[in-house]
């Protein structure tokens, strides 16, 4: 077991120059930014862009394959805007826009790369490929760029409709499922470098597999990907922030499942020898329980914030916060069982799975079945 | 004696783990009742959802207001219970370990850790110690040493704060449940307890309501609705509580100046925002300011924020057409958005209640496309911008709308939705108007074609002949003279007793009276035919009706064109849906005052500040838990030339072996300066 080392050396003594050049990167776009779009911006947005620099500076710094990966995708997005000179009819008529780097089909590349990355995972835990699964990892962070570069792209085009209806790409059940998707995909891309095994991926890239699964059938047969502005009760500073840290939940519980399922199957035997070891799929578990516990509670503690501003109850039991409730109290119940009575082993691994199937009512199933205020998506 | 231990007992059970989690089980199976049945929605909804048998029973458990009932509280309350129990039983312990050092460890003890391990150390004991120490301090820990008989232990602690963690975390629990309680119904249940405030019905003028029903300025917390038309103003609160209301006066009193509604393109709202002025009442000071959604304002300690709008009693300017065969001419009328009018001209005895209105109405007016077949097409569809609108769109503002309920004199109502000016459908101009006889109905509508003039005079006038008994006969007369000519007496008499006929069965029922009696009349294999007949002759009397009623208004002659071709067929179609319109009046839109009002949410909530308190305590206590990890590091430098080297944690995982190894190395060499790390 090849563990990197990281616990308790500063963060400093590590930078390269690399680094610097990633931070500056950072600050530079932001400034611009800044110069730029200011006059579009309210305080709050201005503080939240302000502190994203050192947010993803140090994840950069602390995760160093996440630089080039933002470096890349923000190239391809700069590209694709650069190539639209500011007219949306450009996506129809300009080669790359159409078949590259316009939104929706950048969205359609990370879809088809996941499918593709999925099978490559399988194939190596299979047949044992070291090759196949060094391409399973190569693609999933191919799919991961592709997504990123596309929502960027969104938020560009969003503009380009009105300067009134452009906004964050992150606003309705479409965005977020490709957001949801890309964060899962860089969560285990991190476990991945972080326990130097690629074992995993065949199964935490089902769970990605299934939700681009839903992308597809929710643009083809729902026609959701079209930008819609924003009602009201949207057009907030509060969504930048609440989102994001919301899918990091999600995305990280997801990833917890699928290592729960694979940790099952070691359990009695099948995959044994393929794959890791039942201590390193229940550390990853824990692990992604942890983050996905913490940044949930933040999102449900954001969206409460925001909730008093926009409807004067910071809570009011609105299903999708009872469903947000729910969720938190099954996680917390989770990890007081592991971190206070110390128990491992199969019945976490049930619990992590059958945790999923709360978090992907509370995330979809709140929008299908039960009404609400939080109705900015439904089926 | 028994008493204690009993007491011994519960508290023990208070505090443990299988209780906690026992309680947040049961806390999260009983959250889901609530988001299955819709919440606080007028009893009348779920009397007609349950029936009289089990909506009592329901409501006695409280499953209409399930966040506020006794046993989800009493729930709640077990958890603030047995989280602070938790808290005080854990403090002593917790406070000593951190604060200890462990520096008397045995060595028989620390060989048992799971992470232990012995490397040589030929230094002589005091410079390993100091070699050891610096090496402890820049892996940043703390340590204290104590020497004895065979060496010396170094005993070393990091990451103590997480032990804090845990009182933030879990008495963020409590400040927030504690918060909320201040902030939710439980203050008002305890008023109208002990200050005997009883609900009233929310059908009755603000006036009306006496002091029973009202809370004071002195309330601390409440959350109620002020709703204030543009150009008024209000100074109380409404309460929705059970199935009733109470008032909540307020400290200041707030008019509307304007309500602000934009819409984008499509046709979504885009800014709902209330210009208001408030005025407070000891200081007779005002401020004006625009609330909007996401952006509330305080004044007074109480929030205001932008809730919903409705119509404040727009005034209607409108146009009663009589329906009835051989009526007379057209009477206006006038109405605000709210009212009941009494309408008892020419003879009628019914109710007109004015429900709402609406200024614009953006509609999809695009034509239906058929899909393009094909995988690749489809997916070429979906390529490009996410800006591309995958149909066909066509948004426009077909204007004004009113909705009514109209109410005979027996008490029966339908309703109606009309549309102030005329839509274009396949390249006509119609006037819309839909009916339905219960609220969960679509409304179907009747489409009024417009004539060469842009108005529907004609459709009046010429429907008049068409449903006039006394008419039929002339109708007959002319179509006969015109389709058959002068040839045949006896054929022409046919022709015209047909004709009476066809337009007699027709001014019954439209189309379904006709269609009934071919039916019933017809062999099967001729229906077509003979509807095709039926059809041409009551277009050729409709035609004629026209030129009659032209004359008859002393109106130029026309002559027959496409237009007006397609006039007639439509003239019928609207006549015949307009025998089932359900109504003897047809009322026209022709002006409106447009009155908005907003209707604004008010609160005061104490328990806020400790909520968002409790909150950030939440944060930091879940990361310091989560990610402070507590180590304990300890070297027992023994004079006899080997060290033993010990790492425990509260937290058994995999970081555990490895920064124990990492650290056992880094002492190894640090012991071992001659030797090559």
């Amino acid at each position: 077991m090849d563990i990197a080392h990281t616990e308790n050396s500063a963060l400093l003594r590590r930078t390269s120059p690399g680094d610097w050049l990633f931070a500056l990167a950072l600050a530079g776009g932001a400034a611009f930014a800044l110069r730029q779009y200011g006059g579009f911006m309210d305080i709050y947005e201005k503080l939240i862009l302000v502190l994203t620099v050192p947010a993803i500076a140090a994840i950069g710094w602390a995760w160093k394959p996440f630089r080039l990966f933002l470096a890349v995708s923000t190239a391809l997005a700069l590209a694709s805007i650069s190539l639209y000179q500011g007219d949306l009819a450009r996506a129809e008529k300009v080669f790359f826009l159409k078949y590259l780097i316009s939104s929706q089909t950048a969205i359609m590349w990370m879809s088809a790369l996941v499918f593709i990355a999925t099978g490559a995972y399988w194939l190596g835990l299979l047949a044992r490929s070291d090759f196949a699964e060094k391409t399973g990892s190569a693609l999933t962070w191919s799919a991961a760029t592709m997504g990123t570069t596309g929502l960027f792209v969104r938020w560009y085009e969003s503009y380009l409709i009105g300067t009134d209806v452009g906004h964050i790409p992150i606003s309705n059940l479409y965005e977020v499922f490709v957001l949801f998707s890309l964060i899962t995909a860089l969560l285990y891309l991190y476990y991945e470098g972080r326990y130097a095994t690629r074992r995993m991926g065949a199964f935490v890239l089902l769970v990605i597999s299934a939700a681009v699964a839903f992308l597809l059938w929710y643009t083809f047969s729902r026609e959701a990907q079209e930008i819609q502005p924003l009602i009201p009760a949207l057009q907030s500073y509060w969504m930048k922030v609440h989102v994001p840290a919301n899918f990091i939940g999600y995305g990280a519980f997801a990833l917890a499942a699928m290592i729960g399922v694979a940790d099952l199957l070691v359990r009695k035997g099948i995959l044994a020898s393929r794959l890791p070891a039942p201590e390193v799929l229940d550390d990853v578990m824990y692990k992604a329980i942890a983050i996905g516990f913490a940044f949930f509670t933040i999102a449900t503690i954001l969206g409460a914030l925001w909730a008093a501003e926009a409807w004067g109850t910071y809570w009011q039991w609105d299903p999708k916060e009872t469903w947000a409730f729910i969720v938190w109290l099954n996680y917390a119940a989770w990890l007081h069982v592991r971190l206070t009575k110390g128990l491992r082993g199969a019945m976490l691994a049930w619990w992590a799975v059958i945790g999923l199937v709360v978090t992907a009512f509370a995330f979809v199933g709140v929008n299908m079945f039960l009404s609400g205020l939080h109705s900015y998506g439904s089926l | 004696m028994r008493y204690r231990s009993n007491s011994r007992a519960l508290y023990e059970l208070l505090s443990s783990m299988r209780f906690a989690i026992s309680l947040l089980t049961i806390l999260g199976i009983a959250s889901i009742i609530g988001t299955v049945l819709k919440q606080n929605e007028p009893y009348n909804n779920y009397l007609n959802q349950f029936g009289p048998f089990w909506f009592p029973i329901f409501e006695k458990l409280g499953l209409y207001a399930v966040y506020n009932s006794v046993w989800f509280l009493t729930i709640l309350a077990f958890l603030v219970i047995s989280t602070s129990v938790c808290i005080v039983r854990q403090t002593r312990p917790m406070l000593l370990d951190m604060r200890s050092f462990r520096e008397h460890a045995k060595e028989n003890s620390l060989a048992q850790f799971q992470h232990h391990d012995r490397v040589p150390c030929a230094l002589p004991t005091a410079e390993a110690q100091a070699l050891a120490s610096a090496y402890l301090t820049r892996a940043g820990f703390t340590a204290r040493s104590n020497a004895r008989g065979d060496g010396v232990l170094l005993a070393a602690k990091q990451g103590s704060w997480s032990r804090i963690g845990y009182f933030l975390a879990h008495s963020a629990i409590v400040l927030i449940c504690l918060g909320g309680l201040l902030d939710g119904n439980l203050p008002l249940k305890a008023q109208m307890a002990m200050g005997g405030k009883v609900v009233t019905s929310g059908n009755q003028l603000i006036s009306d309501i006496g002091p029973e029903s009202r809370l004071g300025l002195d309330n601390w917390s409440f959350r109620g609705n002020v709703f204030i038309p543009e150009g008024k103003s209000a100074n109380v609160a409404v309460l929705n509580v059970q199935d009733g209301i109470l008032l909540q006066d307020l400290p200041f009193s707030v008019s509307l100046k304007k309500f602000h509604l934009d819409h984008y393109e499509s046709g979504m709202p885009k800014r709902f925002a209330s210009d208001i002025i408030i005025t407070d009442n000891a200081s007779g000071k005002s401020v004006e300011k625009t609330i909007e959604v996401n952006k509330p304002f305080e004044f007074d300690g109480v929030m205001m924020y932008q809730a919903s709008f409705e119509d404040g009693g727009t005034k209607l300017k409108l146009v009663a057409h009589d329906l009835r065969p051989g009526a007379g001419t057209d009477f206006p009328l006038e109405g605000a958005i709210g009212d009941s009018v009494k309408v008892t001209t020419a003879g009628l005895d019914h109710t007109l209640e004015l429900g709402s209105f609406r200024a614009f109405n953006i509609e999809n007016m695009a034509s239906d496309q058929p899909a393009e077949g094909g995988t690749m097409a489809s997916l070429e569809k979906h390529l490009g911008s996410g800006a591309k609108s995958p149909t066909k769109k066509d948004m426009q503002n077909v204007g004004p709308s009113f909705q009514y309920k109209l109410r005979d004199s027996a008490g029966q109502a339908r309703e109606y939705q009309t549309y102030m000016q005329p839509i274009q459908q396949d390249g006509a101009w119609y006037m819309l108007s839909g009916m339905r006889d219960s609220p969960s109905a679509q409304f179907r509508f009747m489409r009024i074609p417009m004539d060469a003039d842009g108005k529907p005079d004609s459709w009046f006038m010429i429907r008049r002949q068409l449903i006039d008994k006394s008419r039929h006969a002339e109708l007959a007369r002319r179509f006969a003279a015109t389709a058959v000519g002068q040839m045949d007496a006896s054929v022409r008499s046919r022709m015209e007793e047909t004709t009476r006929k066809t337009l007699e069965l027709f001014a019954i029922g439209g189309f379904e009276s006709l269609g009934k009696f071919i039916e019933s009349t017809i062999p099967e294999a001729e229906r077509d035919k003979a509807a095709d007949v039926f059809i041409k002759i009551l277009e050729g009397a409709t035609w004629e009706a026209w030129k009659l009623a032209r004359a008859d208004a002393g109106l130029p002659a026309i002559t027959l064109d496409g237009a007006a071709g397609r006039l007639v067929r439509d003239t019928l179609n609207a006549t015949s849906d307009s025998l089932h319109y359900g109504a003897p009046v047809f009322f026209q839109l022709a002006g409106f005052d447009e009155v908005r009002a907003t209707v604004l949410q008010v609160t005061r909530s104490p328990g806020k500040p400790i909520v968002y308190f409790g909150s950030l305590l939440l944060v930091l206590g879940v990361f310091a838990m989560l990610y402070i990890r507590e180590r304990r590091l300890f070297v027992l430098i023994k004079d006899s030339g080997e060290a033993l080297i010990a790492l425990s944690s509260n937290r058994k995982s995999m970081d555990v072996e490895e920064s124990f190894r990492r650290h056992r190395d880094g002492l190894a060499a640090a012991l071992n300066p001659a030797t090559p790390a």
